[in-house]
């Protein structure tokens, strides 16, 4: 029994560790080629049909670069920062519910590494580790655009953790959980947030931009200033691994996005499935509806990293501080005064 | 239509500095409209052409790299006039004239040739003035896609008469088609 469950862990563990390595490798591809697409190219079609050895080309590429160091004053710290970044943005994907059960051998198997009560919290507490990553690999790469690069990549970052857990705050108010997998199970059929939370989901949409540092808000990199960003002394696979974890934390998003606001694996006539056509058929659409989901949301980063321009500082932390965590603190009391008329327990 | 309302574009706005009501302060509409606008771009023509399988359809009057003609018997058109030297803008030929000798009425067409024949390519600006000039019809800007390599040696810019005379199997060919009534 134990070993079962160690078995059956090991498989989901591996499963997603490479589903989520698969699609940091093709969300660069998928960039470039959507980034050619919006811009009426055609994009990288050279390695393999229509470009699909692309991302493969790129590794082999990076791994044969020349590692450079740079005359840091500390060589352990700027090994150590793409490799923070890099786990980080894996280790979110532990908690997330890739779908219900399946049926296998007469066992249950929860399609989820951990299923945690303070799942949220965790994923929180992760990202917010991963601003360490940024920090310690501008600061030891010692060059001064670096670690401005850094300061500004990691302050956008704090400022930006705070909207988006004040804009959870609301859901979790109406769900009264924390676990992703509740959250999950919570909306079925058409039940999704979005439709209860929409402010409280744009917020989240907007800071999780900022949390991956993608296009409006992408201050980490910036040519015309920082010659780079917080990689520009970073070869070969470290800055691989750089690029690499800003896809792997985009994937993250994309499906913590589609399972906290878009119904997870939920789709419309999901109990009528499991009830004529088995249990394991209904789930196994749910994950394919899940992934569609989160598909679509890498491709909506995607699509607004070539419509909107990237922001200037001031109105960054504008946005963040004055706009954003003000209208999430008037969301959750609007919430919460809804939530107590519901409940029969406020009467004007 | 006055001075003022003209526009040659007729694209012509005039700048306004009013202020913006709270929903467009927003912003939310006008990233929609973007959204918008580059998601339809997802679905046009691609402009790219593919080089090495396609290639770009070139003006009808672009000029590539010289050539030194030979007429129909294959003997070289050149008399050395320097006709070409005189109208070149950018001064990028140079040549060298010489006497023909009775032994060598099969190569040249006339009694002087250019022994020595010269274009520097960096200073060539392919404006096509020396095949206007020749009144031999001996030099021509043919419709060559082959650009001049880059290289950093720069005498290997300045083509000679090597690089630029007709090859003979062409000439060889030429005189194997059917000729024009004259």
């Amino acid at each position: 029994m134990d070993q079962a469950i160690i078995i059956e862990k090991s498989v989901v563990i591996i499963a997603v560790f490479a589903l989520t390595m698969v699609m940091a490798m093709y969300s660069t591809l998928a960039e470039r080629k959507i980034a050619a697409w919006l811009q009426d190219r055609i994009g990288p079609n050279r390695a393999g049909k229509g470009g699909i050895l692309q991302p493969l080309a790129d590794g082999l590429k990076l791994f044969s670069k020349e590692e450079f160091f740079p005359n840091t004053p500390n060589r352990f710290l700027f090994i150590v920062g793409p490799f923070i970044s890099m786990s980080t943005a894996l280790m979110t994907s532990a908690v997330i519910p890739w779908g219900d059960k399946l049926h296998v051998f007469g066992r249950d198997v929860i399609l989820q590494a951990t299923d945690i009560d303070v799942a949220i919290l965790y994923v929180f507490g992760v990202l917010s580790v991963g601003v360490y990553g940024i920090m310690i690999g501008g600061w030891a790469s010692n060059n001064k655009f670096s670690l401005m690069s850094a300061m500004r990549a990691s302050s956008q970052m704090i400022s930006y953790e705070v909207a988006m857990g004040l804009s959870i705050i609301a859901l979790i108010m109406m769900t009264g959980t924390l676990s992703l997998k509740e959250i999950a199970a919570g909306q079925e059929g058409m039940n999704w947030n979005v439709f209860y939370q929409p402010v409280g989901f744009l917020i989240f949409l907007v800071c999780s931009f900022a949390e991956t540092n993608r296009t409006p808000f992408d201050l980490a990199e910036c040519e015309a200033e920082l010659i780079g960003g917080y990689h520009t002394e970073y070869s070969s696979m470290k800055m691989g691994f750089y690029l690499f974890a800003e896809y792997a934390s985009m994937f993250i998003s994309s499906t913590i996005l589609a399972v906290l606001y878009f119904g997870a694996y939920n789709y419309p006539g999901m109990e009528w499935m499991k009830e004529n056509v088995g249990v394991n058929t209904a789930n196994v659409i749910g994950m394919v509806v899940l992934f569609a989901k989160l598909c679509f949301f890498i491709f909506f980063y995607m699509w607004v990293r070539w419509t909107v321009p990237r922001f200037r500082y001031d109105q960054l932390m504008r946005l963040g501080w004055k706009m954003l965590i003000p209208l999430a603190i008037a969301n959750i009391i609007i919430t919460g005064i809804i939530i107590l008329i519901n409940d029969g327990n406020f009467t004007f | 239509m006055s001075i003022e309302t003209m526009s040659l574009s007729g694209r012509k706005k005039e700048v306004s500095n009013k202020k913006m009501t709270f929903l467009e302060s927003l912003y939310l509409v006008t990233i929609l409209k973007g959204l918008f606008i580059t998601i339809r771009h997802l679905f046009r023509r691609k402009v790219t052409i593919k080089y090495p399988e396609q290639t770009r359809e070139m003006s009808p009057v672009y000029r590539g790299q010289h050539m030194l003609m030979r007429d129909e018997e294959g003997r070289e058109r050149c008399t050395a006039c320097g006709l070409c030297a005189l109208s070149c803008p950018a001064e990028a030929i140079t040549m060298k004239a010489e006497e023909r000798k009775p032994d060598e009425m099969h190569l040249y067409r006339e009694e002087k040739y250019a022994s020595i024949y010269e274009i520097n390519m960096l200073r060539c600006i392919f404006c096509g003035l020396c095949e206007e000039a020749c009144p031999k019809q001996a030099i021509y800007l043919t419709k060559s896609r082959t650009m001049v390599r880059s290289n950093s040696d720069r005498e290997d810019f300045i083509f000679g008469k090597d690089k630029l005379v007709m090859p003979l199997d062409m000439a060889i060919d030429n005189t194997k088609k059917p000729q024009m009534a004259k």
